[in-house]
């Protein structure tokens, strides 16, 4: 009872969903204040869902089952890693071991979810933007990985949630260190790319292939997407919380801390044109390991 | 009115279609997104897909080619899809009327919504004609 609860209602679906709707508008409206504008109001992304729940949904000729079935698969392991990190979040003593992992791999199933649903969909547009989601994958796993094995090694090599918490809380956060504050950078740069914002958005580019990955999906199916994207929009800086700025967890800090993520995010977003699908593997297999493995070599000189 | 309805006109994605007009209207049209006359107030955002698309605007006179994919396009659309006709051309073909290359006004081939005329059409006229499509969803649904 308590298990569906938690994954339902709190820290789970129905909170993270709201918290990452909000943030969602908030992106709107930073973007919108940067390019001079007003904006839209605070429930401009609910009033979308909601929408979108009452349009016709529009299955193409010939798609495979996957083509509903996938947005489900991403928002269920969306909701799941937004659970885990939650609880690990309020009860950091209850985690289990080797939840760091099971996070990691929560996290690419969306990407993995996307790619599936665009490949079964039977649009050119959208298998070019599922190959270039592969790529984008590829690219910013290697160096994500890098940053939180440098921050494994920071605490004393725990792959748990909970005590990579108390070991901040003890000694201070990650991110006050010269290996921490190099994989954070690292870390921003991959979630940047995980969260599909803009120099990482080629599976989307509005511009040249429609709307790419998502150009078939019409109705609850979409909704279901930008649900999920809401949702990392969540999960990703509170994992990120998790593994640097786990110092103090009270409510004011946590908001302090998540909204200065945001900004990040949404400056990186707002100032940077799109990057090639090559540039952007090159720029992650290239500068963004080596920085990577520059933190990795700091963390275990004990920096 | 329920809250499908209300939540429709709240947030209504534009898929601009341009059934080849002269250019003029989408430079309006684009002018609606910018800091002066910022639609996004109201929900409006282009999108990219008409699969996503609650409205389809169409600018220009349709020719024998773009007749076919004006058609094709609004088949492909989530229904509910409102179609807006912006611009002299796609209300009524006015000088082209009688040319060789233009087969029939835009409401001949897709049920048009709401008409807003100008050559082109300031963005004000543009989001005047917009409120009173709002209204007209309003009190159909």
């Amino acid at each position: 009872m308590k298990i569906i609860f938690n994954y339902l209602i709190f820290p789970g679906f129905l909170f993270s969903a709201c918290v990452g709707l909000i943030a969602g508008w908030f992106d709107r409206k930073v973007t919108a204040r940067i390019q001079w504008r007003k904006g839209p109001p605070w429930h401009q992304n609910f009033t979308d869902i909601i929408k979108l729940l009452g349009k016709e949904t529009i299955i193409p000729e010939g798609a495979k089952l996957t083509f509903l079935l996938s947005p489900y698969l991403g928002l269920l392991s969306a909701v799941l890693a937004a659970t885990i990190l939650g609880k690990s979040m309020l009860l950091p003593l209850e985690s289990f071991l080797g939840d760091l992992i099971v996070i990691l791999y929560l996290l690419i199933m969306p990407a993995v979810a996307i790619i599936l649903g665009a490949s079964s969909s039977r649009n050119p547009f959208a298998s070019l933007g599922a190959s270039r989601e592969m790529k984008l994958v590829l690219g910013y796993e290697l160096p994500f990985i890098l940053a939180i094995v440098a921050v494994i090694i920071k605490s004393a090599g725990s792959i748990q949630l909970g005590s990579i918490l108390n070991h901040q809380i003890n000694y201070g956060s990650h991110i006050a260190s010269y290996s921490g504050i190099v994989a954070f950078i690292v870390a921003i740069f991959c979630i940047q790319a995980k969260l599909g914002f803009v120099p990482f958005d080629a599976p989307e580019a509005e511009q040249e292939i429609m709307a790419g990955t998502l150009i078939e999906y019409s109705g609850l199916p979409l909704a279901i997407f930008r649900l999920t994207k809401a949702v990392l929009l969540y999960t990703l800086p509170l994992f990120l919380i998790i593994l640097f700025l786990g110092k103090d967890t009270s409510i004011v800090w946590f908001l302090a801390k998540y909204i200065g993520i945001l900004v990040i995010i949404i400056l990186i977003k707002n100032t940077n044109p799109r990057l090639r699908i090559d540039q952007a593997l090159r720029f992650f297999w290239g500068p963004l390991t080596v920085l990577a493995i520059i933190a990795l070599g700091l963390a275990l000189f004990g920096l | 009115m329920d809250l499908k309805t209300k939540a429709l006109t709240k947030s209504l994605w534009v898929f601009h279609a341009a059934t080849s007009p002269c250019n003029n209207c989408d430079i309006e049209i684009l002018d609606l997104l910018t800091p002066r006359h910022d639609v996004e107030r109201f929900g409006m955002v282009l999108v990219g897909s008409v699969r996503q698309a609650d409205v389809l605007l169409v600018t220009g006179v349709p020719n024998f080619k773009t007749k076919e994919r004006l058609k094709k396009l609004y088949a492909q659309a989530a229904k509910p899809c409102l179609v807006v006709a912006i611009g002299g051309c796609a209300c009524g073909r006015i000088m082209f009327r009688e040319s060789y290359n233009s087969p029939c006004a835009v409401d001949e081939i897709i049920p048009v919504d709401a008409y807003i005329p100008g050559c082109p059409p300031k963005p004000e006229a543009i989001i005047a004609g917009v409120v009173k499509l709002i209204e007209k969803v309003r009190k159909q649904l």
